[in-house]
C-alpha cells in the first residue's frame, strides 16, 4: 500500500463561496491566485462580485427572523456544535492557517486551538450576555421597566486581514453569538481558512444565510456592502485606514453602526465589546398597578 | 367517563438501562465499598421490586470523601475557566446523548412518569450543565468583582423529588466556579447519580473534584457538618434546613437552603378558565406534587369558584394513573412508604377537621405506593392542609374577594418559595406580584424552569438562588 500512496496524486479542492447555505462560485465567473506565505500558489479563489454581495445580504436578511427569534440556548448549543466539528478538522485547518500565514505547525496549532475556544467562549455568551447588558430599571413610579439587549440585523464583516482563521473566528462568532446575522469578506491574500470555515458551519447546524462569506478585492465587496441599505451593521477590522474611512461614510447614509479597526491581540481574552457592539437596548414599561397597601407587611 | 379515555399501554422500553445488582460509594474517582461494609436496598415505588443494592456512606466514608474533594481542588481551582468550562460541557453533551438511559433509570427509581423524566427533568439537568460550563470561564463579568475566588469543598445534600436535576443545580455552579464537591444524593433515589458518576469517567474529570456518598440522613449530616467543608448547599425539608443552620453556626461554612413550600396559585374572575385550570393542575399534580413549588394552596376569586371547580374536576377525571413508564402515564408513583403515609395522615387530619375531599374516581395499582389526585374545598386558613407543606397531589381550595385579600393570604405562611397570578390584566399581574413574599412568581403559567432563570425562596423556605448569574454567589467566596 505505502508504494501506491507516494505515487498517487492528490485531489485538489475547489474553493467555493458560502451564500444562503450553498457554495456557490462567482456569479461574475471570475477567480483569482491564492498564494502560501513564500509565494507558491495554492488554489484559484472565487472573486466577488457586487452582486455576489448583494446575494449575500438578501439571504442574511432571510435567515435574520429565524436566527434572531431562535432561543439563545440553542444558538448557544449550535456555536459549541461549531467548535465539535471544528475539533474534528484540526488538522486541516493548521495546514491551512501554516499556508496563509506561514507559520510553524506548533504555531498554526496553538492558533486552531485558541480559534476552537473562542467558539466556544462565545456559545457560552449566547443565553448571559442579557443578564449582564440588560436588566430591571428602578424608575420612580408605578412601572415595570426593563432592558434587554437585541440584535442589530445583519452585519457585515471586513475580516482581519493579518490573523485569517482565529482573527475571522474571533470577528464572525461574537455577532452571530446574539443573533445578527453575517456578511464576511474574507483576509483578501489569505482567504482559503475563511471559506474552509464555511464547510465547517454548513455541517453544525448553523441555519443556512445566518453566516455568508465571499472572498475577492476586500474595497471591492466591502464597497456596495457599507452601502447597502439592507445592512444594518459592519466590522472593518480588516480594513485599513484609507477604506475604512470610506466605508464609514458610506455606512453612514442608513447610520448603520459602525465598529473601527484598531489594533487586537486576537490571542487575548476578547471580552465582552464584539458582543455589545451589535445589540441594540429595548427597554420596556408596563404599569404595575396599585393594591393599596394590603399584604406587604408579612 | 372511564371508557372514553382507555388506551393501550404505551410502555418505554427498559432495555436502555442496564442497573447494576450492587452499587459503591464514587470517591476520588473510584467506585469503593463503604467503611463499614452497609448497604441498602433501593426500590423502584410503583412495584416496589428491588432494584439495586447500594454501599451506604457513614462517617468514615464522609471523611474520605472530603479530603479527595480537598486534594482535588488546588488543581481544580487552578486550571484555566476556559478548561473547567469544557469540561462540563463535556458532561452537557454526554448526558444529552444518555438522556434516554438516565429518563427511564430515573422514572424506575423516583416513580415519576417517563412523560417528566423525558420532557422535563432531563433536558433541564443537561441544559444546566449547558448554562454553567458557559460561566466557568466568565467570572470576571458576573457582577462579583474582578477574579472572584471559589471557597473550596462543597458539601451537597440533594431531595429525591428531583434526583438527577438537583444533583445538576448543586454541581454544575459549583464546578464552574472551581469548587469540588462532595454530594450525597436521597436514599431512595441513589441511582442517577451513581450514572452520573459514571458520566464524569466518560468526561475525564480529574478524579476527586466529584465525590457521591449514597446513604441516609446520618451521612447527610457528617457532610455538613465536617470541619474542611467550606459551603453546605442542602434541598429539603424545612426542619432539616433549619437543623444545618444551627450546626453551621459559628463557623466559617458559607450555606445556602432550598426548603418547603405552600405555593399560593391565584386565579382572578378575569383569569382564562381553561388556561388557568392547566395551569393549577401542573401547578400541584407535576410529580405527584412531590415538589417544594407547588402551587399546594389555590386561591380563587369568589365569583368564578363554581365554574372553576367544576372544570377542575372535570379535567382531573381525566388524569391518568399508573405505570410511570407508560407514556400516557400523567400521574406516577409517590417516591417512598414513608412518604406515602405523610400523605396520608396530613389528608385524614384535612377531613377530620372538617375540610371537604374529593378525587376522582380513580383505581390505584395493588402493589406499590399510590396517592389519587385530591382536593379540598371549604378550606379555611387554619385548617393543617392549608399551612402544612404535603408534598403529594393534594391541592387546598380557598376563596377571596379581593386583590388585597388574595395577597394577604397568600403570604400568610411561614414559606416564600413559588407564587402563580391568573388574570388577562397586564398591571394586576405586576401588582400582585410587588407584593408577594415569594422567589418565584409566574404569571399565567406554573412550574416553569430554566438554567438562566434565579430560583429560591424568602422566609423559612430558605434562602440563596440556583440557576442564573446568581446561582454563581453561593460557590464564590464574595
Amino acid at each position: 500500500m505505502s508504494e501506491s500512496t507516494e505515487a498517487r496524486l492528490s485531489v485538489f479542492k475547489t474553493y467555493k463561496l458560502y451564500v444562503g447555505g450553498k457554495f456557490p462560485r462567482s456569479e461574475s465567473g471570475r477567480v483569482y491566485e491564492v498564494n502560501d506565505a513564500k509565494g507558491n500558489w495554492l488554489a484559484n479563489a472565487p472573486l466577488s462580485s457586487r452582486k455576489d454581495a448583494r446575494d449575500a445580504v438578501v439571504a442574511a436578511r432571510k435567515a435574520f427572523g429565524g436566527w434572531a427569534g431562535a432561543t439563545a440556548y440553542l444558538r448557544g448549543q449550535i456555536l459549541y456544535r461549531v467548535a465539535e466539528m471544528l475539533e474534528g478538522r484540526r488538522e486541516q485547518f493548521v495546514r491551512e492557517v501554516q499556508d496563509a500565514e506561514g507559520l510553524s505547525k506548533a504555531k498554526a496549532a496553538a492558533v486552531v486551538d485558541a480559534a476552537i475556544d473562542r467558539w466556544v467562549w462565545y456559545a457560552g455568551w449566547t443565553d448571559k450576555i442579557a443578564q449582564v447588558a440588560g436588566g430591571g430599571n428602578p424608575v420612580a413610579g408605578p412601572f415595570f421597566n426593563l432592558s434587554s439587549p437585541e440584535p442589530t440585523g445583519v452585519v457585515t464583516i471586513v475580516a482581519p486581514q493579518d490573523s485569517s482563521f482565529l482573527g475571522l473566528v474571533s470577528v464572525l462568532a461574537p455577532v452571530i453569538a446574539t443573533g445578527n446575522t453575517a456578511v464576511v469578506v474574507a483576509a483578501e491574500d489569505r482567504p482559503l481558512p475563511a471559506l474552509s470555515l464555511a464547510e465547517v458551519l454548513a455541517t453544525s447546524d448553523v441555519p443556512g444565510g445566518v453566516v455568508n462569506i465571499l472572498s475577492g478585492r476586500t474595497a471591492e465587496i466591502a464597497a456596495p456592502l457599507a452601502a447597502h441599505q439592507d445592512v444594518n451593521a459592519i466590522d472593518l477590522a480588516g480594513a485599513d485606514e484609507q477604506l475604512a474611512k470610506e466605508l464609514e461614510v458610506a455606512a453612514a447614509d442608513n447610520l448603520k453602526r459602525v465598529l473601527r479597526p484598531q489594533p487586537v491581540d486576537w490571542s487575548a481574552d476578547p471580552g465582552t465589546s464584539r458582543l455589545t457592539a451589535f445589540l441594540e437596548t429595548k427597554t420596556v414599561w408596563h404599569p404595575t398597578g396599585s393594591l393599596g397597601s394590603g399584604g406587604s407587611s408579612y | 367517563m372511564t371508557n372514553l379515555f382507555e388506551y393501550a399501554p404505551a410502555p418505554e422500553s427498559r432495555a436502555v438501562v442496564d442497573i447494576a445488582p450492587s452499587y459503591g460509594l464514587f470517591i476520588d474517582g473510584e467506585f469503593t465499598e463503604a467503611a463499614d461494609g452497609k448497604v441498602f436496598k433501593t426500590v423502584s415505588p410503583s412495584t416496589e421490586e428491588v432494584l439495586s443494592e447500594v454501599a451506604r456512606a457513614g462517617a468514615e466514608d464522609v471523611d474520605r470523601a472530603v479530603k479527595a474533594a480537598r486534594k482535588a481542588f488546588e488543581k481544580w481551582s487552578a486550571l484555566p475557566g476556559a478548561e473547567r468550562g469544557k469540561y462540563l460541557f463535556r458532561i452537557a453533551r454526554i448526558i444529552q446523548e444518555r438522556s434516554r438511559e438516565l429518563a427511564v433509570l430515573e422514572t424506575l427509581d423516583n416513580g415519576k412518569p417517563i412523560k417528566e423524566t423525558r420532557d422535563a427533568d432531563l433536558p433541564l439537568v443537561a441544559a444546566h450543565f449547558f448554562y454553567y460550563a458557559g460561566w466557568a470561564d466568565k467570572l470576571d463579568h458576573a457582577g462579583y468583582g474582578p477574579d472572584p475566588k471559589p471557597l473550596g469543598v462543597a458539601g451537597q445534600v440533594i431531595p429525591w423529588n428531583f434526583p438527577l436535576l438537583m444533583l445538576a443545580w448543586k454541581i454544575a455552579p459549583a464546578l464552574a466556579t472551581g469548587n469540588t464537591v462532595v454530594l450525597k444524593p436521597a436514599e431512595t433515589t441513589p441511582l442517577s447519580a451513581l450514572f452520573f458518576a459514571d458520566i464524569c469517567r466518560q468526561a475525564g474529570l480529574p478524579k476527586g473534584v466529584v465525590n457521591i456518598l449514597p446513604g441516609y440522613g446520618d451521612a447527610g449530616a457528617a457532610v455538613t457538618a465536617h470541619p474542611d467543608v467550606n459551603k453546605v448547599a442542602f434541598t429539603g425539608s424545612t426542619a432539616v434546613g433549619k437543623e444545618i443552620a444551627r450546626t453551621l453556626a459559628g463557623t466559617d461554612k458559607k450555606l445556602t437552603l432550598e426548603l418547603g413550600g405552600k405555593g399560593a396559585n391565584i386565579v382572578f374572575d378575569d383569569a382564562p378558565i381553561d388556561q388557568a385550570v392547566e395551569g393549577i393542575v401542573g401547578g400541584i399534580f407535576f410529580n405527584q406534587g412531590q415538589v417544594c413549588c407547588a402551587g399546594s394552596r389555590l386561591l380563587v376569586q369568589e365569583s368564578i369558584h363554581d365554574e372553576l371547580l367544576d372544570s377542575l374536576k372535570r379535567r382531573l377525571s381525566t388524569l391518568r394513573l399508573g405505570d410511570p413508564l407508560d407514556k400516557n402515564t400523567d400521574i406516577g408513583a409517590i417516591n417512598s412508604e414513608e412518604q406515602l403515609s405523610r400523605i396520608t395522615a396530613l389528608v385524614e387530619t384535612g377531613e377530620a377537621e372538617g375540610a371537604e375531599r374529593w378525587s376522582p374516581e380513580c383505581e390505584l395499582p395493588s402493589t406499590g405506593y399510590w396517592f389519587a389526585p385530591t382536593l379540598f374545598t371549604n378550606v379555611t386558613q387554619a385548617h393543617t392542609v392549608a399551612r402544612d407543606e404535603i408534598f403529594g397531589p393534594v391541592l387546598s381550595v380557598l376563596t377571596f374577594r379581593t386583590p388585597d385579600e388574595a395577597v394577604a393570604k397568600a403570604n400568610n405562611t411561614p414559606y416564600g418559595l413559588s407564587a402563580g397570578i391568573w388574570t388577562e390584566k397586564g398591571s394586576r399581574i405586576l401588582a400582585v406580584a410587588n407584593k408577594l413574599r415569594a422567589g418565584v412568581v409566574w404569571s399565567n403559567t406554573f412550574n416553569k424552569f430554566d438554567p438562566t432563570s434565579p430560583f429560591g425562596g424568602y422566609k423559612e423556605s430558605g434562602f440563596g438562588r440556583e440557576g442564573g448569574r446568581h446561582g454563581l454567589e453561593a460557590y464564590l467566596d464574595v
